[in-house]
């Protein structure tokens, strides 16, 4: 039924380059020097919102997280975070489910939720001319969802099913594995989903608590673009958030180092095995983030001409696609490295991979790969979070979250172009050295190691 | 959002693809300021469009070729996308790496798809940048070179890229046979990635004759979208891509078509890997291009309304009032040339089994070609894909990707422009009249993804 072999997405790898963006979000840089202009918003009640003003289409586009997500989760009720993102559009103040949602389809507006471990955001995409109908029902589905009993039985059956429908999907079961591996007690360890067992146990009261407890305005961040000016938006700021509670009362979520130097298998009969090996991160704030994203982006950074893409697909077609990406998450940070060989081939595929990291921690870069990566990270931001208004929105969102200031887009070339050969090359040793954790799902080995 | 996992399973379910939608509103609007779209044709062939959008300073770039795996000879599936991947492979003027190194070292990306009917290949660069694509792009048209060691180390990754899509993926291995019987006769029923056999046997020369034979500037539409002017695209393309020679005409794409369908047919898959099935029911309906008048226009309505979203029949029907099913829906495939796909599709949930989907979906099959649909719900319907229009002309890509697929399909960019209008021809009858054409049972194909050792009812 899936519709992917319609409409093959070309040479490269589509699906690695997802990954890859994870870091793009977290990096999210502003827009290119005086391309867009970020205005901070402040409303009567000190909501707060980054706005880039732009009127050529008739149309408005906010993005909002909540410092939260399923970390928040209580013990014993993974899932919850995400079973609440699936109930804002089923009921609010006092419209039902079927009620809300012929509202905002006469509207032709489109409403969105989602949780990841670290926050739950929303998106909401409308047409300027009646907008403020539509924001009406955004401020009920923030403020007021109602959590009504048959769509959260629909809504948590409909989960419950997408999780049965992985317990047998070796991939998926890989990353699931993994992630108890790396992170033992650690909210991180749990699916966003939850369990079917957790799942089953949360209810409407759980979901009430939740809400109540985690939608606040002080770990709220905004972005906003399109067809609005500063003066009406702080309007809105306060009639769609202003009734929430002013702080949110989180629970503390320790930081932790993910447990590297261990192996998970997955055995399984495939044809081709997925590799995935994790080493030490980097946070967003260190001073050496750059060193790091610009040594990432000469392993493994999604392009062409990375170490990894060279050696593993280019030169010996070993794989479709062979990438790295750093994952610096609230509490957790890594660098992952991923690809996917001919089972019979796993083996050598690995130790091409791994001379490949262990040249880059020795020698490290070239200065010729180090002046590329630079101009491909410096210019490469407007494409990556400017070519839409849902980007730029998003990136506004990210920028305020990273705490990186309204000034950022300015700083960025320059924070970049300060890297220096040297500080790449302590960056590969910094995050390379370390015995890394390894995933493989494919076939067993046979007779052992 | 650091960790884009995806949300409740209703929303990531299915991705729909409605290729009929165009950003109409938005142009019609725009039509006397800067970014009108406009059309013309060099004096080689090759036909440009411009969708100028100058919000940020990125720009577009993207070569369709009319040229896709329904056209490929019998016995070389797989040609045109394997052949995608060798025109990253350097030409006679600049070696392999150097176009995606000049395109990198700009902080540029990249990338290529191929379908059935089309190959395109995209930069996304500043629009100083674009002299230097179009110079590019215009000379891989021509001047690639085809080393035997190339092809060999492509061909690995291009069946790496076999496995990673289709046979890892049980959902992906049903689907290339479910097409296989849909189409007894045309290319459709070949996946565009090709079958093994004969990815592994296509030679160079195989791969020398497609080049020569499909990549002209007479077979291609040049799509630059973002901030510029139509002008301008027009003298760069002139001195790039006007001065490659018009290559030799090219015999209409006249494929094999579908005999009258006279059974039903039923394709299954078990496997160890799948916990829950789904079915499908699956219908080829004409293209637009080989569409009645408004008829494409009408199944498109018909299946907004019978399977669309959060608010289409049968996700109200199946997911929220009956409770039967995880999933429901629909989807029409669209810019194709010779037919276009139109599915239905559901998984069950909870205590129900997929039996109780397929005849939950039946029943509303049932009703629509016995009942027809509302005014209303025709209003809403053709709303919904015209707001879709203005939604999608906020992505440069997404609107390039529309205007690329309908030229190479046979369409034109009034076609595209004219959709409002196209819409507003459509009545309750005409959708009724689709639906008691098109959701025939007796020559309907499903397809049934099973765990194993499990029947289906």
């Amino acid at each position: 039924m899936s519709q992917t072999l319609n409409f093959i997405p070309g040479a490269f790898m589509r699906s690695f380059f997802k990954a890859g963006t994870l870091l793009a979000l977290i990096l999210v840089a502003g827009p290119v020097q005086a391309a867009v202009k970020i205005q901070e918003v402040s409303s009567e009640k000190g909501v707060e919102a980054w706005l880039v003003e732009d009127h050529s289409l008739p149309i408005i586009t906010m993005q909002f997280s909540f410092d939260s997500g399923a970390a928040q989760d209580p013990d014993g009720k993974a899932g919850l975070a995400n079973l609440m993102t699936g109930l804002f559009d089923e009921g609010a103040g006092d419209l039902d489910s079927d009620a809300f949602q012929t509202k905002m389809e006469e509207l032709g507006a489109e409403m969105s939720f989602n949780a990841s471990s670290d926050a739950i955001s929303g998106q909401v995409r409308m047409l300027s001319e009646n907008s403020d109908e539509v924001l009406d029902l955004v401020r009920l589905a923030v403020t007021s969802p109602r959590f009504d009993i048959d769509p959260v039985e629909r809504i948590r059956s409909q989960i419950a099913v997408g999780i049965r429908a992985d317990e047998r999907n070796p991939s998926k079961q890989g990353g699931e594995a993994l992630a108890k591996a790396l992170y033992g007690d650690h909210p991180y360890a749990r699916s966003t989903e939850g369990t079917l067992e957790t799942l089953a146990s949360i209810t409407p009261e759980d979901l009430k608590a939740f809400h109540k407890r985690v939608f606040g305005r002080s770990n709220l961040t905004i972005g906003v673009v399109g067809d609005i000016d500063a003066e009406r938006l702080a309007a809105v700021l306060d009639t769609v958030f202003g009734a929430l509670p002013e702080e949110a009362e989180l629970q503390v979520v320790e930081d932790i180092e993910p447990k590297l130097g261990q192996e998970v298998r997955v055995d399984y009969p495939l044809p081709q095995t997925t590799l995935r090996l994790v080493y030490p991160g980097i946070e967003r704030d260190d001073p050496e983030f750059f060193s790091a994203y610009l040594m990432n982006q000469i392993l493994g950074g999604g392009v062409f001409s990375s170490r990894l893409f060279q050696e593993v697909r280019e030169k010996r077609g070993l794989a479709y696609g062979a990438s790295s990406y750093l994952m610096s998450r609230d509490h957790a940070q890594s660098l992952a490295i991923q690809t996917a060989t001919s089972s019979e081939k796993a083996d050598e595929t690995l130790a091409v991979m791994e001379e490949v990291i262990a040249g880059l921690r020795d020698e490290g870069p070239t200065q010729e790969e180090l002046d590329t990566a630079k101009t491909y990270v410096i210019g490469s931001y407007a494409i990556n979070n400017l070519d839409s208004s849902t980007a730029i929105a998003r990136t506004l969102v990210g920028l305020q979250e990273d705490d990186l200031g309204v000034d950022y887009i300015e700083r960025r070339s320059d924070l970049i172009n300060a890297v220096t050969l040297d500080d790449v090359k302590e960056a590969a040793t910094r995050l390379l050295t370390q015995k890394p954790a390894l995933l493989v799902v494919g076939p067993a080995k046979q007779g052992g190691e | 959002m650091k960790n884009p996992i995806a949300g409740v399973a209703r929303h990531a379910a299915f991705a729909v693809i409605v290729a009929v939608a165009a950003p109409s509103i938005a142009i019609a609007q725009e039509a006397k300021d800067d970014t009108a779209v406009s059309s013309f044709t060099l004096e080689n062939g090759l036909e440009v469009v411009v969708i100028p959008d100058h919000r940020a300073p990125v720009a577009t770039h993207m070569l369709w070729y009319k040229v896709g795996s329904a056209d490929e000879d019998p016995g070389k599936s797989g040609i045109a996308h394997f052949f995608e991947h060798l025109m990253f492979k350097g030409t006679s003027t600049y070696p392999s790496g150097e176009f995606s190194d000049a395109i990198a070292a700009v902080g540029g990306n990249e990338n290529a798809f191929t379908s059935y009917d089309f190959t395109a290949y995209y930069q996304q660069v500043a629009p100083s940048e674009l002299p230097e694509m179009m110079q590019f792009e215009a000379d891989r048209m021509r001047n690639l070179v085809l080393s035997e060691e190339n092809i060999e180390t492509e061909r690995k990754v291009v069946l790496e890229e076999r496995h990673q899509r289709v046979d890892n993926v049980p959902s992906s291995i049903l689907s290339e046979e479910l097409n296989a019987t849909l189409y007894q006769n045309h290319p459709y029923g070949i996946p565009v990635i090709g079958w093994q056999q004969e990815i592994e046997g296509l030679t160079h020369d195989d791969l020398k004759s497609f080049y020569d034979r499909f990549y002209t500037p007479n077979n291609a539409v040049l799509v630059v979208a973002g901030d510029v002017d139509p002008e301008n695209v027009r003298e760069m393309a002139e001195e790039t891509y006007g001065k490659i020679a018009r290559g030799p005409d090219l015999a209409p794409r006249a494929r094999p078509m579908e005999p009258v369908q006279k059974t039903a047919r039923e394709v299954s898959l078990r496997d160890p890997r799948v916990s829950v099935p789904n079915l499908s029911i699956n219908w080829f309906v004409p293209s637009y291009r080989t569409a009645e008048k408004g008829e494409f226009e009408a199944v498109a309505i018909l299946s907004e309304i019978l399977g669309e979203g959060l608010r289409s029949r049968l996700y109200q029907e199946l997911v929220v009032k009956q409770g039967v099913a995880a999933s429901a829906g629909s989807y029409l495939q669209g810019s194709a040339y010779d037919y276009s796909a139109l599915v239905l599709y559901g998984q069950p949930r909870g205590d129900a089994d997929l039996a109780t989907v397929e005849k939950a979906i039946i029943a509303q099959i049932e009703k629509i070609k016995n009942e027809g649909v509302t005014q209303e719900e025709l209003d809403t319907a053709r709303t919904k894909i015209q707001r879709d229009q203005i939604f999608l002309r906020d992505s440069q890509v997404r609107s390039a990707n529309l205007f690329g697929a309908v030229l190479t399909t046979g369409g034109t960019v009034e076609d595209v422009t004219s959709l409002p209008e196209r819409l507003d021809a459509v009545t309750v009858e005409d959708v009724k009249a689709a639906a008691e054409r098109y959701l025939d049972l007796d020559r309907a194909v499903k397809g049934y993804l099973l765990p194993e050792g499990e029947e289906r009812s």
